[in-house]
């Protein structure tokens, strides 16, 4: 996506002026991570929400930590992970969808970072594959995609893994054919699919039959 | 993408309300339809408006039938237990749909609204009367592999509708809760929801510009039970159908009592096929009743040079599934 969606943080745009409009809150996540509500229930059930338009701050958790993010509403989470919070674990493959290389977790599902926006993810749980590992040792999902060499250049194996974390969690990886099935949403170039099923396989307590 | 605004809605009332202050704004559910089209340029937005927030949730059996709520997700609805069981069909076309983590994201009302995947539609550097109304269609001569063959136009092939979900509702008489924003509610039968292309390809559905879809609600019946919903690509999974068949029967000693039929990926919009229903009720189950079902079913087909293998491809599709349900 083009550099664009990125002013510098320190240059307002101009619709950070003109457009923003503070209405009174309705609660959810924009008044909730914006302002707490000091409206009663009463003026809350007819006034409008508010609308947040150009660059403003706002309160992601992600891997357990409270982050800051300044961003325009149309940023997508994928490009906040990576361009604003440093965590290029998560891949940007197709960035429309097709590939499952950034799929991250939120509130424990798995979901495409590049299809959200950001600022819809107010007030949720987002884990990406750097959140995985407790401090040096790694998942197990982490540890099987090394010893099955579930990848070759490596590119779609974050998305594969958090793909895969999930997977096993919802009961979808008990046969070889299930987790095939339930692990298409994450294409491998390389084609190293029999050996990231072996590793899923493997972590969902059967070893694949190839 | 266009730069825009985000607001929340509360309240339907609120959500509509924005609608109608500026015409130009969206609604976004999970955004995997919105944002796609958004990144490509093929639809601008000034503003979005949040509608996850709004009361359209909940998986139920009503006096009418199995109502879900426009918000619930494609994940929750295919794998919920009202639905696998008395709805196969439906849980099938959820869950052959898209991927584990579109599923996730995907609302039901999002699904039934998604557009067409035509190659042209989606390149803003082709003329494309869907998006551009008057300006030509290139998929009649060019690439159109995996475009409709039955309720076409000259001015359109597409399939406008390209899902699964919508073909399985169009089968099962589904209708839909739409809310306007006077707050005033309307039931539109799937089947009437979506337009023929005609001349007018740019109008793809009734919806009236900021009306919301609340609910769908599904008639329960013999033949929903007895029910499946097969789908061809062209690859095993995470594509869209070449051709697919949702199917209802309710067979009775060896005779066929009633009969659902609708097609995907064939239709300019999810198929009903009324000819396949009549050819199939009073007559015994076998594969001889099945293949002139199928054949009545595609009677109309108008094919172009590269989807002309979908007319037996359909036919091959909806006798399976006809023999799937028969012995099942
Ligand atoms: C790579 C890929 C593969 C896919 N494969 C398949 C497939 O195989 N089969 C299939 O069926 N689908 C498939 N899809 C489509 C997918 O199912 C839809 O994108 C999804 O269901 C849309 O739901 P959403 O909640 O994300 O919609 P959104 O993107 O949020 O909304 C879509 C449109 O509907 C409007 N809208 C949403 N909810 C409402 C409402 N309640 N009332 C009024 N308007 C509303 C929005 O304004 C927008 O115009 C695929 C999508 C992708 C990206
Ligand atoms: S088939 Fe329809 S969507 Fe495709 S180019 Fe022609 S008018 Fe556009
Ligand atoms: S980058 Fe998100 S699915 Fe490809
Ligand atoms: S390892 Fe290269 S894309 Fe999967």
């Amino acid at each position: 996506m083009s550099s664009d969606l990125f002013p510098p943080a320190d240059t307002p745009s101009p619709a950070d002026n003109s457009r923003r409009s503070f209405l009174k809150q309705s609660g959810g996540i924009l008044g909730l991570a914006l302002a707490p509500p000091l409206v009663s229930q009463a003026e809350r059930l007819t006034a409008y929400s508010k609308v947040v338009a150009g660059t403003t701050e706002f309160t992601l958790r992600v891997n357990g930590q409270a982050r800051t993010v300044r961003a325009e509403p149309r940023v997508t989470l994928l490009d906040a992970l990576r361009e604003r919070l440093d965590l290029t674990g998560t891949k940007k493959g197709c960035d429309h969808g097709q590939c499952g290389a950034c799929t991250v977790h939120i509130d424990g599902q798995r979901t495409l970072a590049c299809l959200s926006l950001a600022v819809m993810q107010q007030g949720k749980e987002i884990t990406t594959i750097e959140g995985l590992a407790q401090g040096t040792e790694l998942h197990p999902m982490q540890a099987a995609f090394i010893k099955h060499d579930g990848f070759q250049c490596g590119y779609c194996t974050p998305g594969q893994i958090m793909s895969g974390v999930a997977c096993v969690r919802e009961g979808h990886a008990d046969t070889d054919d299930q987790a095939r099935e339930w692990m298409s949403g994450n294409l491998c170039r390389c084609g190293a699919y029999p050996n990231i099923l072996a590793a899923v396989r493997e972590v969902a307590g059967q070893p694949s039959k190839g | 993408m266009n730069d825009f605004s985000y607001t929340q809605a509360a309240s339907a009332k609120e959500a509509t309300g924005r609608l109608k202050d500026q015409a130009q704004a969206a609604y976004i559910a999970g955004g995997t339809t919105l944002l796609d089209l958004m990144k490509a340029n093929l639809q601008e937005h000034p503003q979005l408006v949040d509608i996850n927030l709004l009361p359209f949730k909940g998986i139920e059996q009503t006096k009418d039938g199995l109502r879900i709520g426009a918000l619930e997700r494609m994940s929750v609805v295919g794998e919920h237990p009202l639905v696998v069981q008395a709805f196969p069909a439906i849980s099938q076309s959820l869950l052959l749909a898209a991927s584990p983590q579109l599923r996730n994201m995907a609302s039901i009302g999002g699904n039934i609204l998604q557009r067409t995947r035509c190659g042209y539609f989606r390149d803003a550097a082709f003329p494309c009367n869907k998006r551009v109304p008057g300006s030509g269609c290139p998929a009649q001569t060019g690439d159109n592999h995996n475009l409709a063959i039955l309720g076409v136009s000259d001015s359109c092939i597409a399939n406008s509708y390209p899902g699964d979900l919508s073909v399985a509702l169009a089968a099962f008489d589904a209708v839909l809760t739409l809310e306007n924003a006077k707050g005033k509610q309307r039931r539109v039968p799937l089947t009437e929801f979506y337009l023929l292309p005609g001349t007018t390809p740019q109008k793809e559905t009734v919806l009236e510009p900021g009306e919301l879809i609340v609910a769908v609600t599904i008639p329960t019946a013999a033949h929903t039970q007895r029910s499946t919903y097969l789908k061809v690509r062209e690859r095993s999974s995470y594509a869209y159908a070449l051709a697919s068949a949702a199917v209802g029967l309710d067979v009775q000693a060896g005779t066929i009592r009633a009969a659902r039929v609708a097609l995907g990926g064939v239709g300019a919009q999810p198929w009903r096929s009324r000819e396949a229903e009549q050819a199939l009720v009073g007559q015994p189950a076998t594969d001889a009743t099945f293949r002139a079902a199928a054949a009545a079913a595609l009677r109309g087909a108008q094919p172009r040079e590269h989807n002309r293998y979908k007319v037996e491809l359909a036919q091959n599709t909806l006798v399976r599934a006809l023999q799937q349900v028969a012995a099942g």
